[in-house]
């Protein structure tokens, strides 16, 4: 039990901060460049993200296991996964609507968005890829969402301030952004001793 | 050129809405695969291939796809293809399937390739929308090559492999390499840009860019019709 739970300790660091899904891995940069203006709205996402992540990333698992690797079909796995995904997306958004309109109203512009947020596929493909099972597949997919919200917070409270300074115009908009997020990058190497 | 001639849709994906460095679609694959000039050149030409072919695909069966079905019908068709040439890659270029790994699956959730079945193949006859495909598919790998050849002789000192200086810096190959080469390609690009025309593109492109890619799919609730920049 004790040697699980280290592992699965392993896993969530190295997905949340290690191998940060955005800054190392290159997932799901469009919200993280397209939704991060307002502090508010970025933390909207993240928990919209982390909301889907994890549930996502349970039934891709348990799907994988227990239907195509026992028939076989696991290389329609891409297939699967997207719409899986897609449908996923929309019930939890009819589900959320319907019992939680406090929590829609909060998080249900986003919920549409993140179909084509590809971590949420590059998450189902890499726990297949790494082998996790079904519980490890979950913390890991609970952990990269949170690696992404932790990182798109701190984007739009840089991009927050950044508005107020003098920016050459040729770096206006997308450079100085794409700039920032390469500093944070390195920023984030700082984390690699951890493992 | 006549709209909508095969060379008007190459010259309107390569350059005019190149979907790289003007419409910003894409991003991912674009910062994560061009360690190398060999890297981009690869996904660029991978995803021109299924782009091609989704559009084909898709303009073929525009009058039969029901509207209100048509974002899941769509993904169905795209990721069949992505599925075809990832066993192809493997089979016959094993060190580039290697190379590009999780991202050949990922290139079904690429906004460009939706984006176009969306904005042009639904809309248009298949000779037109294959050429579409490939004019995007195009400029995508000019713009992913690009990126790769600054990478990999900066980083590395090379080009296409072939050594040019010895060293570099390691950064450039590195996660945040990607980052600030892009910033400067753009940042370039703005400044070629000044003075001709207003600037089109910068932060409120790349917003709806993906905001216009992420529309598309959120109405497959039958929601309201996009509105895409691509078509604008």
């Amino acid at each position: 039990m004790g040697e699980q739970l280290q592992t699965l300790l392993m896993i969530a660091v190295g997905s949340a901060l290690v191998n940060n899904v955005v800054l190392s891995q290159f997932l799901g940069l469009c919200p993280f460049l397209g939704v991060s203006k307002k502090m508010e709205t970025a933390a909207g996402m993240g928990g919209a993200v982390i909301f889907v992540l994890t549930i996502s990333s349970f039934f891709t698992g348990l799907i994988y296991h227990f239907l195509l690797v026992p028939s076989g079909l696991t290389y329609l796995q891409t297939i699967v996964f997207i719409l899986v995904i897609a449908a996923l997306v929309q019930l939890v958004e009819m589900f959320l609507k319907k019992t939680m309109p406090a929590l829609y109203k909060s998080l249900g512009v986003y919920l549409p968005l993140i179909t084509t947020n590809c971590a949420v596929l590059g998450v189902a493909l890499l726990n297949v890829q790494n082998n996790y099972g079904i519980l490890e597949g979950t913390v890991n997919g609970l952990a990269t969402a949170v690696g992404f919200t932790i990182s798109i917070v701190l984007m739009a409270g840089l991009r927050e301030k950044i508005q107020y300074n003098d920016i050459p115009k040729p770096f206006q908009g997308m450079p100085i952004v794409l700039l920032t997020a390469g500093l944070m990058s390195i920023a984030f190497f700082g984390f690699s001793g951890m493992i | 050129m006549k709209d909508h001639s095969p060379a008007e849709r190459l010259y309107n994906g390569i350059i005019k809405e190149n979907p790289t460095f003007v419409m910003m679609l894409g991003m991912c694959p674009t910062l994560a695969v061009t360690t190398s000039a060999v890297n981009g050149l690869g996904m660029g030409l991978t995803t021109m291939v299924i782009l091609a072919m989704s559009n084909l695909m898709i303009s073929l069966l525009r009058k039969v796809i029901p509207d209100g079905v048509r974002m899941p019908a769509y993904i169905v068709v795209v990721a069949s293809f992505v599925t075809i040439v990832q066993f192809l890659l493997q089979g016959f270029l094993p060190f580039l399937y290697d190379s590009l790994g999780i991202y050949i699956p990922l290139i079904v959730v690429n906004c460009i390739i939706l984006g176009r079945a969306e904005a042009y193949a639904s809309k248009h006859g298949p000779v037109s929308s294959v050429f579409d495909g490939i004019g995007m598919g195009l400029g995508f790998t000019l713009g992913l090559t690009s990126i790769g050849i600054v990478r990999e002789l900066l980083g590395g000192g090379a080009i296409f492999g072939f050594q040019i200086f010895e060293g570099g810096a390691t950064i450039f190959v590195l996660a945040p390499g990607a980052f600030f080469v892009l910033a400067m390609l753009v940042a370039l690009q703005n400044k070629l840009k000044e003075g001709k025309q207003e600037k089109r593109q910068g932060t409120a492109g790349c917003a709806a860019g993906c905001a216009a890619c992420s529309n598309t799919l959120c109405s497959q609730a039958g929601t309201e019709d996009t509105a895409r920049k691509g078509g604008a």
